[in-house]
Order: C-alpha cells, then sequence, then structure tokens
C-alpha cells in the first residue's frame, strides 16, 4: 500500500517535472527562437545563453502584472475559467507510459502513473473537459470579441474531436486494449503504426492542431479578427494560466501522438539495451528503464512540438467555415472508412 | 466504510447539482452544474464496477453534448431568466408529476432487488468485454434499432436545415424569370 502510493507519487513527480519544468518552458523558447529563425529576426537573445532564460523573465513578467477583473464580468465564471484550463491539462498525461513494467525491489512496477482500465478513453474523456474554460472565458468576460472565441471554441473542438477519437479507436482496434502500455508492446512486436495506419495518423495529426487551438486552427484566438479571442479580457497569471495550459495540452498530445503511433518509449528495442548496459555500469536497472524511456518519449514527442511551432510560422489561418467544412465532411468521413478498413484488414487476417 | 462516504460525497454532489440545474436563473449557470451532475453519476458508474461507461459518459455527454447545449445558449444569448411566469396548477401538476415517477422508480427496485443484500460488485462488473458481448448478442435488436433511430434523426435534421427551394410563382414561374 505505502510501496504503491511512493511508487505513484514518484511517477507523478518525474512527469510533473519533466513536463512542466523542463519541456513546457523550453517550448515558449523555441517558439519564440524558431519564429524569429522563420521570419529572419534574432529572436530573444539577450537574458542567458542563446536566450535561454526567457521563459524565466515572462514568468516574472506575468506574476508582477496588475491582474484586471472587468466590472462587467461575470466574477465566478471569470475566475473558474483558468482553472478548468489548467486542470485536464494537469492531469491527461499520467495514462501515458514511460517504460516498460520494471522491478523495483522485488516488485512490479508499470512505468505509467496510472493503470486505469479505460486508459486513453480517459485521456480522451479528461482532455475533452478543456473546452469549457475556453467557452466560459469567453462567455464570462461580457466582451462581444470573447463571446465570439468562446463560440468557436465550442463548435471547433468537438467537431474535431469525433475525427481525432475515430483515429485512435483504429489504433486500439488491433492492439484490442485500452491501454497504451499494449499499443507499445503491439508496435514492438510488429511496427509502428504510423506505417501501418498512414491515413489514420495523417487525420489524427490534424485533428491535434485543431484540439489545442493552434495555427492553421487557432480560430478561437484569431488576433486579427477578435483581438485576443477568448482570452482578451485576461492579464497576468490569469492568461498566463491559459497559455501554460496551451503548452501542456501540446506536449500531452505530442506524447500521445508519439506512443500511439512512433512507438511511445520504444526504440527498436533499443530502450532495454541501453538501459541494460547502463546499469552494468552504475544504478539500478529499473532507474535506468524509466531514465532511457522517458528520453526516448520526450524526443519523439519534442519532434512533434517542432512540428506544431513549424507550421504555426508557415501557414495562414484557415476561415471558419472552411474549418467546419474540413471536420465535418473531410476528416470525418475519412475517419469512419479508415475504421472500417482497419476491421476489415483484422477480419481478413492481413493486421 | 470508505466506500460509503465516497458514494455519499458523489450521490449528494449529483443530486445537489441537479437541482441548481433547475432552479438557477442564468442558463449558463444552469448547464454547468449539469456538467456537475454528469461527472459525479460517472463517478458513481465506477464505483458500480463499469469504469468503460463512466469514461463514455465523461466522454459523450460532458465533452460533447453539454458543450454543444453550451452553445445554443451563447449563440441564442438567452439571458437570466426572469420572475417565474409559470402558475401554480403548473407547479402543483410538475410536483405531482415528479412524485408519481419516483414511486414508480422506487417500486420497481423493490420489487426486483427488494428487502435481499446484494452480492458486492467485481472491480469491474461491466467490462468492455462483457458489454460488447451483451450488446451483440441478447440485446442485438435493441442495439440496431437504437441505430436506426439515431439514423432517422440525422435524415429529419438535414432535411429540416437544408435549404428550402425557392417556392413557384403562382402563375408557375420562378422569381428570377418574373424578374
Amino acid at each position: 500500500m505505502i510501496f504503491d502510493l511512493i511508487a505513484t507519487s514518484a511517477k507523478l513527480l518525474v512527469f510533473l517535472g519533466v513536463f512542466l519544468g523542463a519541456i513546457t518552458p523550453l517550448m515558449v523558447w523555441v517558439e519564440r527562437r524558431f519564429s524569429a529563425l522563420i521570419q529572419d529576426r534574432p529572436g530573444p537573445n539577450r537574458l542567458g545563453p542563446l536566450g535561454l532564460l526567457q521563459p524565466v523573465a515572462d514568468v516574472l513578467k506575468f506574476m508582477f502584472k496588475e491582474d484586471v477583473t472587468p466590472t462587467s464580468a461575470d466574477r465566478f465564471l471569470y475566475l473558474l475559467a483558468p482553472v478548468l484550463a489548467v486542470l485536464p491539462a494537469l492531469t491527461t498525461f499520467v495514462f501515458i507510459p514511460f517504460g516498460p513494467t520494471v522491478e523495483v525491489a522485488g516488485r512490479q512496477v508499470a512505468l505509467v502513473v496510472s493503470g486505469a482500465d479505460a486508459g486513453v478513453l480517459l485521456l480522451l474523456a479528461i482532455a475533452s473537459l478543456g473546452v469549457y474554460s475556453l467557452v466560459l472565458a469567453g462567455y464570462a468576460s461580457n466582451n462581444k470579441y470573447t463571446l465570439l472565441g468562446g463560440i468557436r471554441a465550442s463548435a471547433q473542438l468537438i467537431s474535431y474531436e469525433l475525427a481525432m477519437t475515430l483515429a485512435v479507436v483504429a489504433v486500439l482496434l488491433p492492439v484490442g486494449s485500452f491501454h497504451l502500455g499494449d499499443v507499445v508492446a503491439y508496435q514492438q512486436a510488429h511496427a509502428w503504426n504510423v506505417l501501418l495506419q498512414p491515413l489514420g495518423f495523417f487525420l489524427f495529426l490534424i485533428a491535434m492542431f485543431a484540439e489545442t487551438n493552434r495555427l492553421p486552427f487557432d480560430l478561437p484566438e484569431a488576433e486579427s479578427e477578435l483581438v485576443g479571442g477568448f482570452h482578451t479580457e485576461y492579464s497576468a497569471m490569469r492568461f498566463a494560466a491559459f497559455f501554460m495550459s496551451e503548452y501542456i495540452a501540446m506536449t500531452t498530445l505530442s506524447a500521445l501522438a508519439a506512443t500511439l503511433y512512433f512507438g511511445g518509449w520504444d526504440l527498436f528495442g533499443y530502450t532495454e539495451r541501453i538501459a541494460t548496459a547502463l546499469a552494468g555500469v552504475v544504478g539500478a536497472e529499473w532507474f535506468w528503464m524509466g531514465a532511457v524511456g522517458m528520453a526516448v518519449l520526450t524526443t519523439k514527442a519534442m519532434a512533434f512540438m517542432l512540428l506544431f511551432v513549424w507550421v504555426r510560422w508557415t501557414f495562414p489561418r484557415f476561415r471558419y467555415d472552411q474549418l467546419m467544412r474540413l471536420g465535418w465532411k473531410v476528416l470525418l468521413p475519412l475517419a469512419l472508412a479508415n475504421t472500417v478498413l482497419v476491421a476489415i484488414l483484422i477480419l481478413s487476417g492481413v493486421l | 466504510m470508505l466506500e460509503t462516504a465516497v458514494f455519499v460525497v458523489f450521490a449528494l454532489l449529483a443530486v445537489g447539482s441537479a437541482l441548481v440545474v433547475v432552479l438557477h436563473r442564468n442558463p449558463v449557470y444552469s448547464t454547468m452544474s449539469l456538467v456537475v451532475t454528469l461527472v459525479a453519476i460517472a463517478a458513481l458508474f465506477v464505483m458500480l464496477g463499469a469504469p468503460f461507461i463512466a469514461s463514455l459518459q465523461v466522454l459523450i455527454y460532458t465533452g460533447a453534448i453539454v458543450v454543444l447545449f453550451l452553445f445554443v445558449v451563447m449563440l441564442l444569448n438567452i439571458g437570466r431568466e426572469e420572475a417565474s411566469q409559470r402558475g401554480l396548477p403548473q407547479k402543483v401538476a410538475a410536483g405531482l408529476g415528479s412524485l408519481a415517477l419516483l414511486g414508480f422508480l422506487a417500486a420497481a427496485y423493490l420489487r426486483l432487488y427488494g428487502g435481499a443484500a446484494q452480492a458486492p460488485l467485481s472491480e469491474d462488473f461491466v467490462s468492455m468485454r462483457t458489454l460488447a458481448l451483451e450488446l451483440f448478442t441478447d440485446y442485438l435488436l435493441t442495439f440496431e434499432l437504437v441505430g436506426l433511430l439515431l439514423l432517422v434523426a440525422v435524415i429529419a435534421a438535414t432535411v429540416l436545415a437544408g435549404k428550402p427551394k425557392d417556392p413557384p410563382e403562382p402563375d408557375g414561374k420562378r422569381p428570377e424569370e418574373v424578374a
């Protein structure tokens, strides 16, 4: 009992440390430097080597800015919205495995925070609650631009959630389990899902951009039309809550994409071999399994994050009717066809 | 003991927030209370050994359907409901109707499980596997009928939402021909 508690807390701390402490600030820096690179300007390069300490300055600025609440805002919902943004962002990663089941002090420990039976389904369910923060922020601010942003967010996120969930269903069909650990094991035994289900991966990728409100689908924010979209009236740390949860959601979805389609923590079987070799030099095997698995997983996730940034600074924004048409008339039928195709392939014994 | 405490917390939460749904004058607050109700009921499903149904409940109802409620409320910009226009007879009828429903449900429950102590449920009493097997064997007809019903609803919505054709003018010419 106590051992389980300690193990779970330790795994939670590892994830929080890596995702919140390292990747999210790093991504803010990458976003700024990479956009500068694309636009042929230096970008923030004064604070620390290569401007690496810029995220620290950003956070300090957010903390010391005046926190304004509009007088006509619906105060309760206005204060609730940023909290609702952070909660799903901080819980969804518990279902993503970062290593195999290892033996610690004579006990089996799976290197995933939550081994819940419904696994990836719960992940999608909790992630789908994030839309309330955008909608409530838009409504509670009592401003026509934020309201438009909130309404857009509600319709957009539902539309793309369908395509995304169906793409995930197609991955789960041959695996026969909701555990992401089983998805990784399946890919170890066969091949990466990106090769087995290229169409499904493509649909998931597009839906991923829409679900995180990133360009070319950032209609709920759309600076050129809606000032700042749903978060126009937010300042200081409340704005930072939205900002941070967007980056954390990006990180989690990137890790999910890496797990579903690119083998997760596995590296063609080399993760275990490297861990065993390192354990031969110093330290315990379970420690190196977790460390190497986490390193592989975050490296794959970082590749997706770079793609997020790259796309953001090179693609123009969709128009809202185009966005809806793409979601309902292109992605959804393709996702359905993909699911049926995978089912047929399984029945005919190909997959 | 702990189980009872957790049950009481979520049951009270579900009932309390359901009351807010009905009683609150601001439709946005009502909709958000509905979210709390549904999540609390999902927690009760987990306690009943049905984690799969619980996650579907959150994924479909709170994650999609209630968001659409909120979408409609905000799009139509429904303000606070002013003082109730409902008369006393309607309130009495609603009260009697609710009591009748409660009595019916209680009678059905007592008839099925009355008195006898139930064996404790296993942790996944309704696992995905058993659920799927039952759906596609014992309840196949019901399942297909529900699917048909949904299809009819989709077709009806499409017909209603489709652009109406310009009605022909009384002399049989279309408007553009008249102009």
